[in-house]
C-alpha cells in the first residue's frame, strides 16, 4: 500500500526536472570504494562533455545533463542499496538511473527501478539472473540493460580464450605438452559454475588440472594455499577473486618468488592501486579488464588518457558509465523524447561504438559477446605496470611474460 | 587496524623511517586507547556487559571513521624485511619470521611484567578479585587503565608487525579477532601457556584443513572453530584455563 502510494506520487512528479530543462541521471555506486569512484568519474566525464556541446536534442529541445550522486553501500549492506535507489527515485526524482556493482544489490535495485518503470543501465553486475528477468518477463523487466560488463557466461568464454594463448606460450617455452593448472577461486556463487566448467574443460585443452583451492573471497593469508599449489608444481594459477583476496594472493605468490603465473579474473588486479597495495609484489599477476590504452575502439585511447590526466589515475570498468550516458543519449536523440517505454525499442537496435568497445543488446539486454567488440582486454602487471596482451590482434598490445625459472 | 593505518600514514604517505613510523603508531594508538577509556569504559566499568558493548561500539565507529578518512581502498605496506629462506622446501619470508620473533619477544615481556613486577601482581590480583584489591588498597582504576593501555599497545605492535603481510582496510580488525578469542577459549582464559598453544593449535589445523581439503579452504577457520568447541565440551575451562574455576 505505501509503496504504491510512492510510486504514483513519483509518477506524477516524475517529470519535474525534465519540465525544468535538465535530464536527472542517478549514478547509483559504492561511493566510498574504487568501484563506485570510477562510476561517478565515468559519468562526470559523459556529463561535461555532452553538456559543454550544448547537451541533449530532445526532439528539439536542448537539455543538460544533472547528475546525481547516490551512495549504494552496497558492498557492505544490500538494503541500503535499495534505499538508495528508492531515495533517487521519489526524493531526488531522478528520470535515469545507471550504475550498480554487486550482483546481490543490482538484483535487489532492479526490482525497484522496474517498479517505478525507470530505465536502469547496469555498469557492474554479471549474473544471468538480471538478463534472464528480461527474457522471462518482458513488459516487467525490459527496462534493465547491461552496459557492462558481459553476463558472467560469457566472462567464461574470454577466460578459457586467453588461458588457451597462455598455456600454448607454456608449451613453447616450456617445453611441456599438459601444462599443469591450479584453480583458485573464491568461495562465492559467482565462481560455482565457473569452477564445474575449468574442471570439465581444461582436460580437453590438453591442460592438467592439479587441484582446486578455495578460500574465503576477505581471506587475508593464503600461505597454506600456495604452498600447496607450489607443491603440486603447477605453471598456471587459474583465478577466480573479487574480494581482497586477490591482493593476498599477488602479495603472497610474489613473496614467495613463485614459478607459476596467475591469469584469470582477479577484480582487485584490474585496479591502479592494485601494485601498491601488493607492495609491488604483484609481478605477472594477469587478470581480465576492460580499459588500457589499445585501440579497442577509435574512443578508447583518447578517454583513457583524459581519465588519466583528470583523475591521476587509470579507469576501470565502473567508468563505463561514460558509455551508459553516451548509449542514453543517442537513444533520446534517435526517439526524440524521454519516455522510457519509447527509449526502450531505440536502446534495442543501438550499435554503440563507445569507449570499451562495441555495444549491441540481445533479447535479454544484455551485451552480445564477441571478441575484440565486448569481450574485454587481458591484461598482466609487469614493473608496475598493466600491460595490455590480449585480444593479439588489437594494436598496442604487448608480450604476455612469464617468471624465470 | 588504527596502528596498521597509522603505520601506513606515516610510513608511506609521510615518508618516515619502519622504525620511527612503528614507535609512533603504537604510542599514538596507546595514548588513544587511554583517552577512550576515561571517556568511554571506566564511566561503565562496573557493568561487564556494557564494557563489551561500549568497546565494540568503539570499534565500529574507528571502523567508519578509516572508511570515511581512507576510502574503502585496500592497502599495501612494504616489508620491513625483504626476501625470504627457504626451510625444507618451504619458502618463509623474512617477514613472517620477524613476526615470529617479535611474538616470542612480546610474550617474554608480557610474562615478566605480569610475574616479576608489582605492576603485574597488582593487574593479577585485581583480574583475581577486584573488590579485594581494593580493599588492599590498590588503586584499581589506575591499574585497569594500565591494563587497557597494555592491551592496546600490545594489539598495536601486532598491526604494525601483521601490516606488511596482510592488506590494510577498514575491516582487518574483525577476523583476527574470531581467531584471536577462538585461541585465548581454547587455551583457557587467563593462561599464557594456554594461549601459546591454543594458538599453534588454531594455525596448525588452519593449514592441515587447506592441505588435506583443498577444495574447502574457505573452511578452514569454521574447522578451527569446531575443534575449539570439541575441547570447550569437554573441558569447559579451555586446555589450560583458570578462570572457571571458582564458578564451578
Amino acid at each position: 500500500m505505501i509503496r504504491s502510494a510512492m510510486l504514483c506520487a513519483a509518477l506524477a512528479l516524475s517529470s519535474g526536472a525534465l519540465a525544468q530543462g535538465t535530464l536527472k541521471i542517478a549514478i547509483l555506486g559504492p561511493m566510498a570504494f574504487v568501484q563506485g569512484e570510477n562510476h561517478w568519474a565515468g559519468a562526470e566525464m559523459a556529463r561535461d562533455e555532452i553538456n559543454k556541446a550544448g547537451g541533449v536534442n530532445v526532439g528539439g529541445k536542448r537539455m543538460q545533463i544533472e547528475l546525481v550522486r547516490a551512495d549504494t553501500n552496497e558492498i557492505q549492506s544490500v538494503p541500503d542499496a535499495t534505499n538508495a535507489i528508492e531515495r533517487v527515485i521519489t526524493r531526488d526524482k531522478a528520470d535515469f538511473l545507471i550504475g550498480g556493482f554487486r550482483s546481490e544489490a543490482v538484483i535487489a535495485m532492479q526490482e525497484v527501478a522496474m517498479d517505478y518503470k525507470k530505465l536502469f543501465l547496469g555498469a557492474g553486475a554479471a549474473h544471468s539472473k538480471l538478463g534472464l528477468n528480461v527474457e522471462s518477463n518482458y513488459e516487467r523487466y525490459k527496462y534493465w540493460f547491461r552496459i557492462t560488463p558481459v553476463k558472467d557466461v560469457d566472462l567464461v568464454r574470454t577466460l578459457f580464450a586467453v588461458l588457451g594463448t597462455v598455456g600454448q606460450q607454456i608449451r613453447t617455452d616450456l617445453k611441456t605438452d599438459t601444462p599443469k593448472v591450479a584453480i583458485l577461486a573464491e568461495k562465492a556463487v559467482w565462481t560455482e559454475a565457473l569452477v564445474a566448467a575449468a574442471q570439465k574443460n581444461l582436460p580437453g585443452m590438453k591442460m592438467e588440472v592439479v587441484g582446486t583451492w578455495q578460500p574465503s573471497a576477505t581471506a587475508t593469508d593464503v600461505t597454506a594455499e600456495l604452498s600447496a599449489i607450489d607443491r603440486a608444481g603447477a605453471h598456471i594459477v587459474f583465478t577466480m577473486l573479487s574480494g581482497p583476496v586477490g591482493i593476498s594472493v599477488g602479495r603472497q605468490m610474489g613473496e614467495r618468488n613463485m614459478k607459476a603465473v596467475a591469469w584469470g579474473i582477479n577484480v582487485e588486479g584490474q585496479k591502479e592501486e592494485f601494485w601498491q597495495a601488493t607492495a609491488g609484489k604483484a609481478q605477472y599477476v594477469s587478470t581480465l579488464d576492460t580499459y588500457s590504452e589499445v585501440e579497442m575502439t577509435p574512443k578508447t585511447i583518447p578517454f583513457v588518457r583524459a581519465f588519466k590526466e583528470r583523475y591521476k589515475k587509470a579507469p576501470t570498468y565502473n567508468a563505463a558509465t561514460y558509455d551508459a550516458i553516451m548509449i542514453l543519449k543517442s537513444a533520446i536523440e534517435e526517439a526524440r523524447t524521454t519516455d522510457a517505454d519509447k527509449l526502450v525499442p531505440a536502446i534495442e537496435k543501438i550499435e554503440h561504438v563507445g569507449t570499451a568497445g562495441t555495444s549491441t543488446f540481445d533479447k535479454r539486454h544484455d551485451l552480445v559477446w564477441a571478441v575484440g567488440k565486448t569481450a574485454g582486454i587481458a591484461v598482466q602487471w609487469q614493473d608496475g605496470k598493466k600491460v595490455p596482451f590480449w585480444p593479439p590482434n588489437i594494436k598496442g598490445m604487448q608480450p604476455f611474460k612469464m617468471p624465470a625459472r | 587496524m588504527l596502528a596498521a593505518y597509522c603505520f601506513y600514514a606515516l610510513l608511506v604517505k609521510g615518508g618516515l623511517g619502519f622504525a620511527a613510523a612503528a614507535a609512533i603508531s603504537v604510542v599514538a594508538v596507546t595514548l588513544l586507547s587511554v583517552l577512550c577509556y576515561r571517556l568511554v569504559i571506566e564511566p561503565v566499568r562496573e557493568h561487564e556487559a556494557a564494557v563489551l558493548i561500549a568497546t565494540i561500539a568503539l570499534a565500529l565507529i574507528f571502523q567508519e571513521l578509516m572508511l570515511f578518512s581512507f576510502g574503502g581502498h585496500y592497502l599495501g605496506i612494504p616489508s620491513t624485511l625483504e626476501g625470504g629462506v627457504r626451510v625444507l622446501g618451504v619458502s618463509i619470508p623474512y617477514q613472517r619470521l620477524l613476526i615470529l620473533v617479535v611474538a616470542a619477544a612480546m610474550l617474554a615481556i608480557v610474562w615478566f611484567v605480569l610475574y616479576r613486577t608489582r605492576l603485574g601482581l597488582a593487574i593479577r590480583a585485581t583480574a583475581n578479585d577486584l573488590e579485594v584489591a581494593n580493599l588492599m588498597g590498590m588503586n584499581v582504576q589506575r591499574i585497569a587503565m594500565a591494563t587497557v593501555a597494555m592491551s592496546v599497545a600490545l594489539a598495536a605492535i601486532a598491526g604494525v608487525v601483521v601490516a606488511p603481510v596482510f592488506v590494510v582496510d577498514p575491516f582487518m580488525w574483525l577476523a583476527p579477532l574470531v581467531t584471536m578469542l577462538a585461541i585465548v577459549v581454547l587455551g583457557g582464559l587467563g593462561s599464557m601457556k594456554g594461549s601459546l598453544i591454543g594458538a599453534l593449535v588454531i594455525g596448525y589445523v588452519e593449514a592441515i584443513t587447506v592441505f588435506a581439503l583443498p577444495a574447502g579452504a574457505y573452511l578452514k577457520g569454521a574447522v578451527a572453530l569446531a575443534i575449539m568447541v570439541a575441547v570447550l565440551l569437554v573441558r569447559p575451562e579451555g586446555l589450560f584455563g583458570v578462570a572457571f574455576e571458582e564458578e564451578r
